[in-house]
């Protein structure tokens, strides 16, 4: 990048620097015109000059001018206007000129604003840009959250400055070399000792100014090496808390802010004295021009006249001197930070930009062999991994790399997908070296897992595809004003030098998958989740989440009819006992209190757990269905019955998970309540008081906690209170519940409780585990297992993946490398999370699944233990980063060697 | 049954009769209360044990896989106590339990049970009496079975 940012800002804004400094120019016209024209006005029309007669009139616009050669010229003779006529018309032109300066403004700020934005976007671009472009080794080396601040934070004064660059010094020097003359004009002594002041001004603030850059250069890095910090706490919590260093975390944090405070104060002390100086020298200029100026008019070698001129002229010249020094500390300071960020940026190395090139045709298969020659690689501590290896992987060869620990077979996957790079010898796809061809080939016809897996926070679907996303396929039409909003997105993005793709367009490439178009796309998804064996753990979170219902018609369509083929196989399996359905005039004894009051899934926080005890409306529903003191009874009972179970046991302790009432952090506060509360009528209790009890008898389900508080009489209450409930419910609740409907889909509640449509029994340990395997097979009986499945990959994998388990995330990541459906298809230790027997059936599953329609890929698989060779072509042995046998599983038994040893 | 006739019954379990009630109720509260029909299996032969069984009624029948089949080595009645055995070894379930009528049992999960026995030590050292009791007939049988 353009070390300089004075050039870099020049080479691309040049045209419009030019043309805003034409604009400022022209609004001095205005400007100075302004100026005259109160003078006008006051001794005119106001003083009556030129209206000394009544009736008098004076032209009005007249234009004539005095031109060489030729003499005057008149172009208008102008309108004869009367005194008061005279006033209105020059109050107007004021007015007017008013209006012309605040355009000009106005204009000219915009115009400025724009132009630095739109600098700060093609800076804040072709630094990421060169961030997709660094070498590998590069990110070994640097903490993710630096580049973010850099590229977010550090540039961003830039924006602000870019506008000025080149127009506040023209026009501020111009100003403070008008005023300069002046004052030179009126008399040379005084203007000498102005100078004087003003040299010294220009030579020493800005050395002064020095030691100001070198500190905010530290500041710069301190704060850089902060947010890297912050970033690493983040990523590494865990480590923090398994070892107890938050403390030393602490005090490393307190430490590097001390740092920054220190750095900063400084700063700001020299900043101060900077401008102490830079003040006094200001004032020091008019001490001299009085004390000299004085004495001079004194000794009559002045007149009065003068020095009051000249006064009157230096107060014109600190301002635009002030805002010039000022002008360069900005200029310094940006440089400093931009040099800063470029020299981050400037790596030997850089990827070609024509590597990762768009290509929006398909590339073509590849091939031709696979090979490495003479290939060495290093860590990045310089130790050997593998050491002048040669051998070659010919296409729809099946070959299992088998490592001792030390052996290097990992490092030759990588190398073959490029994320490391060769130290000697090279990577080679036939003749050309590997690095050298354009990821549009690489990247869409070899694909790469490896079980150090990386994964967006998105949904599971968008993870699964990423690897399809190569460009923009599809040309969006927009119509109306996303037309006009897409065009200008395009010609701003331009403008920045930004790319014009289509972020909107189908990016995903469905002929690299084997499908056509979204509509057959999901069989292809279905077939690589099915060969990972990822499905099932995806279906469990499809029944576990709620369904979109707008992408997820069928689904609710169908609802009916999936609760009726459940409750059919049920009663068929001798199972009816398992769930306990809910019924709109029956209580429902396997849910809760609160369960069977509500009789529906609370869609908004006015319902939902604690709340609902305390929401005025159920409350009175409750009060006249004469449950009120039943239910706070029971209350008070149970938290009788848990603070006597639960009070002498520490706070994390494991049993409080059986406790569904309170949390442990509660158990203090409901043992001071119960003190105050024992006794005194239901009467004398207050409302928030009786909420806190009541509300603890909502969890209370018989079955399960068998303290003997539910009678017949109280259930048909409760039933009775539900339909109360919902009878009058207030219209701005509406919306806060969803009634449980046998005909309907409850949006709220989750897939599984939808089909349910009721409760597990409690007391059938394994009733959960049948019934979702019966679940399952009711979704595929009725031809709804895609869309649960598609309700599944809605699920949200959170930061890094980290809501989905270590297997979860490699089986995702083997099934993103298949769909792809490559030439060569590079596994390292893709399972390494799983036991080994899943690892043997995926393995397995995967072999035939690369190979289904005829496809017959290259695979190279760092196997992570040797038995999985038997079911490759080839084998290849690695050990001390050399390749010691290369056979086929039967040869190498036979020989004796590495491989034998390593089996047994 | 309720969680107060619970406790009764646990109290008539040799293995905890020598622990007070409030920590039975606790014991009781945080085990699950599971139904069984006649038939049906409480856990197989060779399974990971993870929890031991608390008969309150009815019966139950301890098979071991043979050659012929299962065999019925002994019967289960109500207030015994079955599986702990395996969670205290950390082994796989070295016999098959089934319901041999309607079924009514707690189930203790193995780390509520382990815990319990962390803070508890009278219920550890009746369980340690319970198992050299078992060891010594054993040994008995043993050498019984030797001189036979």
């Amino acid at each position: 990048m353009e070390p300089s940012l004075a050039r870099y800002i020049w080479t691309h804004t040049r045209k419009q620097q030019i043309w805003i400094l034409m604009i400022v120019l022209l609004s001095m016209i205005p400007y100075f015109m302004s100026f005259d024209l109160p003078k006008l006005i006051v001794n005119g029309p106001i003083q009556g000059k030129g209206f000394e007669q009544p009736g008098a009139t004076l032209p009005f616009m007249k234009l004539h001018y005095n031109l060489p050669f030729i003499g005057e010229v008149q172009f208008f003779s102008g309108f004869q206007l009367d005194r008061k006529e005279t006033l209105l018309a020059l109050s107007l032109v004021f007015l007017l000129l008013v209006v012309i300066n605040g355009l000009f403004k106005l204009y000219i700020n915009t115009y400025k604003g724009r132009l630095g934005e739109r600098m700060l976007r093609r800076i804040r671009f072709d630094l990421i840009d060169r961030v997709l472009r660094f070498p590998p080794i590069y990110f070994k080396r640097v903490k993710s959250a630096e580049v973010a601040t850099m590229v977010k934070d550090e540039v961003e004064p830039l924006g602000g400055f870019i506008g000025d660059a080149f127009l506040q010094p023209v026009l501020l020097g111009g100003q403070a070399l008008t005023a300069m003359l002046f004052i030179m004009v009126q008399n040379v002594w005084l203007g000498m000792i102005a100078m004087v002041i003003v040299i010294i001004q220009i030579v020493l603030i800005p050395r002064m100014r020095r030691r100001l850059l070198v500190l905010g250069r530290q500041r710069q890095l301190t704060a850089r090496a902060l947010s890297g910090r912050v970033g690493e706490i983040v990523d590494g919590i865990g480590a923090v808390h398994v070892h107890d260093t938050s403390n030393y975390e602490r005090a490393d944090i307190a430490a590097r802010l001390g740092l920054i405070f220190k750095i900063r104060f400084d700063l700001y002390q020299w900043k101060f004295m900077v401008k102490f100086l830079n003040n006094f020298l200001a004032q020091l200029t008019p001490f001299l021009f009085y004390m000299i100026g004085g004495y001079l008019v004194i000794g009559g070698r002045l007149d009065v006249g003068q020095l009051v001129a000249v006064i009157g002229a230096y107060k014109d010249l600190p301002g635009p001197m002030k805002e010039l020094i000022d002008w360069d500390q900005d200029r310094q300071d940006v440089q400093v930070k931009y040099q800063q960020v470029v020299e981050q940026f400037t790596v030997e190395d850089i990827i070609a930009p024509g590597i990762a090139a768009l290509a929006i045709d398909d590339p073509g298969p590849m091939t031709k062999p696979l090979s490495a020659v003479g290939l060495s690689m290093a860590d990045d501590g310089g130790a050997m991994l593998l050491n002048r290896v040669s051998m070659q992987v010919k296409p729809a060869e099946t070959v299992a790399l088998v490592s001792t620990p030390t052996g290097g077979a990992e490092a030759l996957a990588e190398a073959f997908a490029r994320l490391n790079w060769p130290e000697s010898g090279k990577v080679a796809s036939g003749a050309d070296d590997l690095l050298e061809l354009p990821e549009a080939v690489t990247g869409r016809r070899m694909s790469y897992a490896s079980s150090d897996v990386f994964l967006f926070q998105a949904s599971l679907r968008d993870n699964l595809l990423y690897g399809l996303k190569h460009a923009p396929l599809t040309s969006v039409t927009y119509d109306g004003t996303a037309a006009d909003q897409q065009r200008w997105n395009m010609d701003e993005a331009r403008r920045s030098g930004n790319p014009d793709f289509d972020v909107h367009s189908d990016w995903i490439d469905y002929a690299s998958a084997g499908a056509t178009g979204p509509h057959d796309l999901f069989e292809a998804v279905r077939r690589v989740l099915d060969a990972v064996l990822l499905s099932r753990d995806i279906l469990d979170l499809g029944l576990r989440s709620s369904a979109d219902l707008t992408r997820h018609t069928k689904l609710a369509g169908r609802i009916v009819e999936l609760r009726a083929a459940l409750r059919t196989r049920l009663e068929q399996e001798g199972l009816r006992e398992l769930v306990v359905p809910f019924e709109p005039g029956a209580y429902n004894t396997e849910a809760t209190i609160g369960q069977n009051l509500l009789f529906g899934a609370a869609a908004g926080p006015e319902l939902a757990d604690k709340a609902l005890a305390a929401n005025p409306y159920f409350a009175s529903v409750l009060k006249q269905a004469g449950l009120d003191s039943t239910l706070y009874e029971m209350g008070m009972e149970i938290a009788e019955q848990a603070i006597e179970l639960f009070a002498d046991l520490p706070p994390d302790h494991q049993f409080f998970q059986q406790l569904a009432f309170m949390s442990a952090e509660e158990i203090p506060a409901y043992e001071t309540l119960l003190q105050r509360l024992k006794n005194r009528p239901y009467e004398a209790v207050s409302e928030a008081d009786r909420a806190m009890i009541i509300t603890l008898s909502f969890a209370y389900i018989e079955p399960r906690h068998r303290f003997g508080l539910l009678t017949d009489e109280l259930m048909s209450k409760i039933v009775a209170a539900r339909n109360r409930f919902y009878e009058n419910l207030p219209p701005e609740l509406h919306n806060a519940i969803e009634r449980y409907d046998p005909a309907k889909y409850i949006a709220a509640a989750t897939v599984m409780d939808n089909v349910l449509f009721g409760r597990v029994g409690n007391n059938h340990p394994d009733a959960p585990d049948r019934i979702r395997s019966i679940v399952y097979d009711i979704l595929d009986e009725l031809g709804l297992y895609a869309e649960l499945l598609d309700v599944g990959l809605d699920f949200n994998v959170g930061a890094g993946g980290r809501r989905l388990t270590s297997g979860q995330r490699q089986k995702l990541d083997v099934a993103r490398a298949l769909l792809k459906r490559p030439d060569f298809l590079i596994l390292n230790r893709p399972l390494s999370a799983l036991d080994q027997r899943i690892q043997d059936k995926v393995l397995r599953n995967v072999l035939e699944e690369a190979r289904r329609d005829g496809h017959s890929p290259a695979i190279v698989w760092v196997v992570t233990s040797p038995a999985m060779a038997m079911m490759f072509d080839r084998v290849i042995v690695f050990d001390s980063g050399q390749l010691v046998e290369d056979g086929t599983h039967e040869t190498l038994l036979a020989e004796n060697g590495i491989f034998k040893e390593l089996l047994s | 049954m309720l969680l107060k006739d619970e406790v009764g019954m646990l109290q008539r379990v040799p293995l905890f009769s020598g622990i007070e009630p409030a920590k039975l109720k606790l014991l009781a509260f945080t085990s699950d209360r599971v139904n069984y029909s006649a038939g049906q299996i409480l856990f197989r032969q060779g399974d990971e044990a993870d929890a031991a069984y608390v008969i309150l009624s009815g019966r139950a029948d301890i098979l071991v896989d043979s050659d012929s089949g299962p065999i019925k080595v002994a019967e289960l009645l109500p207030n015994s106590i079955v599986g702990e055995i395996a969670i205290l070894c950390n082994s796989s379930r070295t016999a098959t339990v089934s319901a041999a009528s309607d079924l009514e049992a707690l189930r203790i999960r193995k780390d509520h049970f382990l815990r319990l026995m962390k803070e508890f030590p009278e219920m550890t050292i009746e369980i340690l009496r319970v198992l050299a009791d078992r060891l010594s007939h054993t040994t008995a049988d043993l050498i019984d079975a030797r001189s036979a």
